[in-house]
């Protein structure tokens, strides 16, 4: 058996899944208890019970219940404003499981998710929070929401090993993932939850729910290694659409080895995210003109960098259940034009009437925190901003489209009709149209996700309102993005921090000769001192 | 036991809304203990006025589903014909028998077949297996969403089979495919073999019972619940009647 090990590496890493503890650690624990059996009978077990469910009651009231609900029905306050909604504890139905769809979690697997969260919902992971004997109080307490615990001892599925990754492997995982498992229908060809029967999922409560991105690992419930998928495609994910696949194994239609495969080919289609964070974002100096589009192949030979979204809930309007919560941005210049390339991955280009039932879903399924929902669905949306005058010291303009005292800039594209436009805001919601620069765009969907291409002179054409940019110097940057069909609009939807661009300039050529000549200037001097010693000494 | 496992037999032809009058049954072969009685409920329910019209299926993305239609499928909520309406779960709620009751030796089945569910409303004991099949050639998924067992969710992307049972009395538990969100059925799990399911000429028949004075109860996924009391006495068949209308 292997050792257990929960620690998160990094944002998309993490160590292998875990069913149980080392033998060693089995053995004395297995002592102790015996020995403790023997002394049970001069304490009431219901003591030892009660301890635990007194400390796990305290501990759930302070921490949980704000989502979970006092009665653990998942009702809590906050919960108001969640999708997904928070697990109702009574109905016993849980995700994350190493069991069989349908079976109760092992506290393994409850202490599994208490300490990672969900990524990509609102649990958070409670590692730094709990140590261990206050989360099993705490699994203690949960549990007895449900009499289906009561003298259930769950069993892991017992699984075979993953065979070795080949590029034959991989191929066969595909071929699984479009045919024989058909993955496709839900998570789409490229895995971004754009299936032909992605639109209508909802989960058990009814809420709506998107097949997972499978190219966004560090978002995946239960973790996002090789091991963890094997687990979800085996188990399902109970309370979703997501089934358990190992009645396919058992009527003969695909063996172990090809789930492994298709969970392979999943772990292949991972993209790097968060890692690829970077406060500024470097424009490359290109020297043959610039990029034609979005999928021109000059932009391949980029790295891009991810900028992380998060809902806009600082001021009313308030939207607390982005879509959007990633873009990939990159840029290029030529010293007298600037393209920016931005995607992001939504499985809808919006408006789609083919989403309409999630559009419907979204609205009925959470509170409006401020104001009546939106009402139809409307486009997708991006927004650029750059302040319009470059800062002084170290004053931005307030990341929300600025403020009366400092104005951004804005090039605003949205998605229906495929249209762009400038201007400047002095707060959210304040944007008055202009044109301060020759700013084109080009914008692609395909297979759940956006692409597009922003070109203009890196000078602008009127600097009252638009922003300009000069190689070797940065600008500040930020971005807004909305998904109509997750009830969004141009103040309803994601925010980012600001960040900035940088345009490099283009190394000069002392850069390369000036070391080298100093190589060999030192290094000869460095021969005629030795030289000159050398013949001393003789 | 007979006539029930005939009853189900009679349940697996066809989608719902198709015109095969299925009335009355035939004798099964079933090696099952004999019943404990000899008397029977037959019944017929009825729909009094127009029936609401049943909403059409929108099956173009499923091209292999919507060339097994002739016609354009229909989501089959309300199946009348002829002023008789079919997929009533009909059980002995008071009076039941004691027990232990005998399991039938056969399963319960369950087919998906043109991307619906046939039969859409089926009853099964408790601890008596239920074959669930994909006739279709593609993939469904079968979420069971009941709230006194524990549930399932399976994938089935292949015509092949599976098995489960539940092991908790509960009316009635739902089924449902998420690839095609239409797709729905109740399974009705109960203690006790006295239930059936009315076909699509009204009729039902629960047998088995000894004489006595029983209450029945009849249920529809979206009409709602009727209850009747009937005596059977002689050993022979008592009639009751229902009426659902709008």
């Amino acid at each position: 058996m292997s050792d257990c090990d929960y620690r998160l590496q990094n944002a998309e890493r993490r160590t292998q899944n875990c069913r149980t503890a080392p033998y060693q650690v089995r053995a004395v624990g297995g002592l102790l208890l015996a020995v403790g059996l023997l002394f049970l009978p001069a304490f009431p077990s219901s003591r030892l019970l009660a301890q635990d469910l007194e400390n796990g009651t305290v501990l759930y009231e302070k921490w949980c219940a704000g989502c979970h609900g006092l009665t653990g029905t998942g009702d809590g306050e906050a919960a108001n404003w969640m999708i997904p909604r928070p697990r109702d504890f009574t109905m016993a139905l849980y995700q994350i499981r190493t069991t069989a769809s349908g079976e109760l979690p092992t506290d393994d697997d409850l202490r599994k998710v208490i300490d990672e969260g969900m990524p990509g919902t609102t649990m958070p992971g409670w590692r730094d929070k709990f140590n261990s004997s206050e989360r099993d109080d705490l699994i203690a307490y949960i549990k007895s929401f449900s009499r289906f615990f009561d003298g259930a001892d769950p069993e892991p599925i017992s699984i075979g090993g993953a065979p070795r990754v080949t590029a034959d492997g991989l191929a066969e995982g595909r071929t699984l993932f479009e045919e024989e498992v058909q993955c496709m229908r839900c998570h789409g060809p490229q895995g971004r939850g754009d299936g032909t029967s992605a639109s209508e999922l909802t989960d058990d409560m009814g809420v709506p729910v998107r097949a997972a991105d499978l190219s966004e690992p560090w978002n995946f419930n239960g973790g996002g290694s090789t091991e963890d998928i094997f687990m979800r495609i085996r188990t399902g994910l109970d309370g979703t659409p997501m089934p358990s696949n190992s009645d396919v194994i058992d009527a003969g239609i695909v063996t172990e080895d090809q789930l492994w495969r298709v969970a392979q080919y999943v772990a292949s289609l991972s993209t790097d995210g968060p890692s690829r964070r970077r406060d500024v974002i470097r424009a490359a100096f290109v020297e043959t003109g610039l990029p034609n589009g979005p999928e021109d192949p000059m932009w391949d030979a980029l790295e891009d960098s991810y900028v992380p979204m998060v809902g806009q809930i600082t001021i009313a309007p308030r939207w607390f259940v982005n879509g959007v919560d990633g873009l990939y941005v990159k840029a290029m210049h030529d010293g007298e034009r600037l393209a920016l390339h931005v995607a992001w991955n939504d499985p809808s280009a919006s408006p789609d009437p083919e989403w309409q039932p999630f559009f419907d879903g979204v609205v009925a399924s959470i509170a409006a925190p401020d104001e009546p929902h939106v009402e139809t669905q409307g486009p997708d949306r991006l927004t650029i901003q750059f302040p319009v005058t470059p800062p002084e010291g170290m004053e931005l303009p307030f990341f929300l489209a600025g403020d009366a005292r400092n104005p951004v800039y804005q090039i605003r594209w949205q998605s229906d009709p495929d249209q762009i436009e400038e201007g400047t805001a002095t707060g959210l919601g304040t944007f008055a149209p202009g044109t301060g620069s020759d700013v084109t765009h080009t914008a692609v969907f395909a297979d759940g996700r956006w692409t597009v291409q922003f070109t203009r002179s890196l000078a602008a054409s009127d600097p009252s309102i638009a922003a300009s940019f000069t190689p070797g110097e940065s600008t500040p940057m930020a971005f807004y993005a909305a998904d109509g069909t997750n009830a969004e609009d141009d103040v309803r939807g994601a925010v980012s921090a600001w960040y900035a661009i940088y345009l490099d300039v283009p190394l000069p050529p002392q850069v390369f000769i000036a070391p080298v000549l100093a190589t060999l200037l030192t290094a000869g001097l460095g021969i005629v001192v030795v030289m000159l010693a050398q013949r001393q000494s003789t | 036991m007979q006539r029930i496992l005939a009853l189900a037999a009679l349940f697996s032809v066809a989608c719902g809304g198709g015109s095969e009058g299925g009335g009355g049954s035939s004798g099964g072969d079933a090696a099952a203990a004999a019943p404990l009685g000899t008397g029977s409920i037959a019944g017929v329910v009825n729909f009094l006025g127009t029936p609401p019209a049943n909403v059409a299926i929108d099956m173009s993305e499923e091209v292999e589903c919507a060339a097994k239609y002739t016609d354009g499928p229909v989501d089959p909520v309300v199946v009348v014909t002829d002023g008789k309406l079919a997929n009533v779960f009909i059980r002995v709620t008071s009076g039941v028998p004691a027990g232990p009751y005998p399991m039938p030796s056969e399963n319960a089945k369950i087919d998906q077949n043109g991307c619906l569910y046939t039969p859409r409303v089926i009853g099964i004991m408790v601890g008596q297996d239920l074959e669930i099949t994909n006739s279709d050639p593609l993939l469904h998924n079968i979420k069971s969403t009941p709230t006194e067992n524990r549930p399932f969710n399976i994938s089935q992307p292949r015509v092949m089979s599976t098995t489960r049972s539940f092991r908790t009395p509960e009316v009635m538990v739902p089924f449902q495919c998420d690839v095609h969100g239409w797709m729905k059925a109740y399974v009705g799990v109960v203690e006790h073999p006295y239930f059936a399911v009315s076909v699509n000429d009204g009729s039902f028949t629960i047998s088995g019972l000894p004489d006595g004075t029983y209450t029945i109860e009849a249920w529809h996924e979206t009409l709602g619940t009727r209850t009747a009391e009937v005596t059977v006495s002689g050993g022979a068949a008592a009639s009751a009647e229902f009426s659902f209308g709008s």
